[in-house]
């Protein structure tokens, strides 16, 4: 199943292979295809509003945006049964959206609110929500990826059919934990899926300048007896059916798998970024923009299918739009912790007033 | 009341809860096949299988974030380090993901994971095996750490460790594994949190956890044969959370702490202790908190002298006498 970057398809001009016939994708409704442009457009005008937030300064710290490469979470994490879990870096509010928290806990989040998904504590890098199988949202490069490995785990031991899609960057390829979990996975049949979110660069490095390889990222895989693939992003249906065979092969044979998912980001590593213009041109960014942007290119698909037209992707818009301003809003609405908040969910048995969260000191304040 | 050692007293404790609760598994380098480095795991794998019981390969960081991922799931994984030492390459995972995870998702998630074994010098095997550190685990709010010094708190302690949905870090000791002690046949717990006051005294309190409290004993022993003083002896046995009323009861009745401290000075377990106690019990001193911690330098080889970089009952003694 492996190919060479050599045999993969030109970022420019159509995919020659038509993934919209694979399996996965062939028997999609209209609703559900409409429904994936719809996440795409949500991600990104919700992006873009908390864009405006952070430059009003109204958001500490980092600010990691994902405008660019929404077909990779759109793709992959719409195809999450219930036994499947997800779990990524600290660029998270796409996956977060799509595997469906809201709008108004991720930007109240953002805004260090109370109302937040993590109450304000955790802020940007940090959604979690483990109601949906969503784990995080993790600052530390490659630190996740024993995580995910530990979840697969949990479900291999528990004897559930499901899998953890554990993202990370062509950057994070290069911790050494990440091949840890990558000889635990194949040594011990872990059904996770190990998806990199290839956008080019880590920060202001570029691939060649950071990865040794012969011809890509994913296939380091091959050392360690793991099945392998490379995905244009910017294809959605390609996306769906590559991730789907990663994750059958998780669910049929327990066996991981390493996507490298081909994508681009528009924006500087974080908005913080101060020579986010410098590492790379500006026509690079703007052929991007100008050629492969997923979303335009979905929009196109659509309209070729017959299910979309400018009215229609007009209302999907001015809704995503609309839900990002009532989020702006109800983040500012929203209160900010209490000082008291600072010493709460730190340890479980303190929270619940059980026995062992009331014997001896367990803060050190005066 | 059967007398066992510390060893056995832990793999009772295992093998308890490995029988209680199916979420618990036992993962760390040769626990299984080889019965454990140090013999701790001894026969839990023939008697759990390998689901229960499961040998790693030399990845510490990546068999750690796997506990730590399986534990946010519910599971109750205990891993073992084969040294304490090692758990440098892991920290990532531990303080950052372990300790972290539940403050960060505000209280969403939490990571029932024990993470234990040696963590002492003493045995001539040089510095990069030889590192207790204690001080920097607690230093962590969302870690927990205990430093059992007897068999009868090896086994308490590690069982109560196993049920707390926090994550907790076991500190024990490869000197402590043969020790002997009596450990009561039926199920007890230990609570985290809760000092023990392991000798009764009048005249100074020496205060310490872990292989340090039987230095502290053999002192103390020595203290009333030799030169008449009587001295408590308080035993930390869990450090955060720190049961720092067991401490100040002591030393409102003595009015003199000596800490002894198998970490470094700096910033070691014993600094927090003697801040608190100037803090909260300065008018009840007759004299300067004092300290023995292990010589300020990287852990040596050389065995005459890493028994003297240790804290040894000469050393307490002189310290005791020169505030008495
Ligand atoms: C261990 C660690 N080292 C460095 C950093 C700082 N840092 C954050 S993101 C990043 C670049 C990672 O790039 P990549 O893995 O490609 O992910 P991307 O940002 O492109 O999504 C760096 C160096 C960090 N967070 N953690
Ligand atoms: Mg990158």
């Amino acid at each position: 199943m492996s190919v060479t970057r050599a045999e993969k398809p030109k970022k420019t001009g159509r995919n020659p292979v038509d993934y919209a016939t694979a399996a996965i994708n062939a028997d999609l409704t209209k609703e559900q295809k409409l429904g994936f442009l719809a996440d795409m457009l949500r991600i990104r005008r919700f992006e873009q509003a908390s864009l405006k937030l952070y430059q009003q300064g109204k958001m500490g710290g980092f600010l990691h945006l994902y405008i660019g490469q929404e077909s990779v979470a759109v793709g992959t994490l719409a195809l999450m049964g219930e036994n499947d879990h997800a779990i990524t870096a600290y660029r998270d509010h796409g996956h977060a959206l799509v595997v469906g928290m809201s709008m108004n806990e991720c930007m109240a989040e953002l805004l260090g609110k109370a109302t937040g998904c993590s109450k304000g504590k955790g802020g940007s890098m940090h959604f979690f929500a483990p109601d949906k199988n969503f784990w995080g949202g993790h600052g530390i490069v490659a630190g996740q990826t024993p995580l995910g490995l530990g979840i697969a785990y949990a479900l291999k031991y528990q004897g559930l059919k499901g899998c953890c899609l554990t993202y990370l960057g062509d950057g994070a390829v290069n911790q050494g934990v990440y091949h840890e979990s990558l000889n635990l996975a194949s040594l011990w049949d872990i059904p996770v899926v190990y998806i990199i979110e290839n956008n080019q660069y880590s920060m202001g490095t570029s691939l060649a300048r950071s990865s040794a390889s012969k011809s890509c990222l994913a296939e380091r895989a091959e050392g360690y007896n793991i099945d392998w693939d490379i995905v244009n992003g910017e294809d959605l249906y390609e996306v769906r059916a590559k991730t789907w065979d990663a994750i059958e092969r998780a669910h049929e044979k327990c066996r991981p798998t390493v996507l490298e998912i081909d994508t681009y980001r528009y924006y500087g590593h974080s908005v913080a970024d101060a020579n986010a213009k410098k590492y790379r041109k500006p026509e690079e960014i703007e052929f991007y923009k100008q050629n492969h942007d997923p979303i335009t290119l979905w929009e196109n698909r659509l309209k070729e299918e017959g299910i979309l037209d400018d009215a229609g992707l007009k209302k999907i818009d001015e809704a995503a739009k609309k839900e990002a301003a009532a989020a702006v809003q109800f983040a500012e609405d929203s209160p900010f912790p209490e000082v008291e908040d600072i010493f709460s969910d730190i340890y479980y048995e303190v929270d619940m007033g059980t026995e062992s969260g009331q014997t001896g000191r367990h803060f050190f304040n005066d | 009341m059967p007398v066992i050692t510390y060893r056995q007293a832990l793999n009772d404790a295992l093998a308890e809860e490995l029988e209680r609760d199916e979420n618990v598994v036992v993962m760390g380098e040769e626990v299984a096949e080889y019965n454990g480095a140090y013999k701790i795991t001894d026969g839990l794998w023939k008697r759990f299988g390998g689901k229960r019981v499961i040998d790693t390969p030399i990845s510490e960081a990546g068999f750690i974030g796997l506990g730590v991922g399986a534990a946010m799931m519910g599971m109750r994984p205990v891993m073992e380090l084969m040294f304490w030492s090692f758990a440098y390459v892991a920290y990532d995972q531990i303080i950052n993901n372990a300790g972290c995870v539940r403050y960060m998702s505000g209280g969403l998630i939490n990571c029932p994971l024990v993470i234990r074994g040696p963590a002492n010098g003493g045995t001539n095997v040089g510095a990069t095996h030889s590192h207790t550190p204690e001080n920097f685990l607690a230093n962590t709010p969302g870690l927990k750490v205990v430093s059992p010094a007897t068999p009868y708190d090896a086994k308490g302690l590690m069982k109560s460790a196993i049920r707390d949905n926090d994550p907790v870090c076991v500190m024990e000791n490869t000197l402590l594994y043969g020790d002997q002690g009596e450990v009561p046949e039926g199920e007890y717990l230990i609570p985290i949190g809760v000092a023990d006051v392991k000798r009764e005294g009048t005249d100074v309190s020496l205060i310490a956890h872990g292989r340090a409290v039987l230095t502290a004993l053999a002192a103390a022993h020595r203290l009333h044969e030799e030169f008449n003083i009587s001295a408590e002896v308080v035993d930390l046995r869990s450090i955060r959370p720190l049961d720092e009323e067991t401490v100040l009861a002591s030393v409102r009745k003595t009015h003199r702490a000596v800490l002894v401290d198998e970490n470094k000075p700096f910033c070691g377990v014993s600094a927090q202790i003697a801040s608190m106690i100037q803090e909260r019990a300065f008018d009840d001193l007759d004299a300067p908190v004092q300290r023995v911690c292990s010589l300020d330098a990287p852990a040596i080889y050389s065995p005459p002298l890493e028994a003297l970089q240790l804290p040894t009952a000469d050393r307490i003694i002189q310290k005791v006498l020169a505030i008495s």
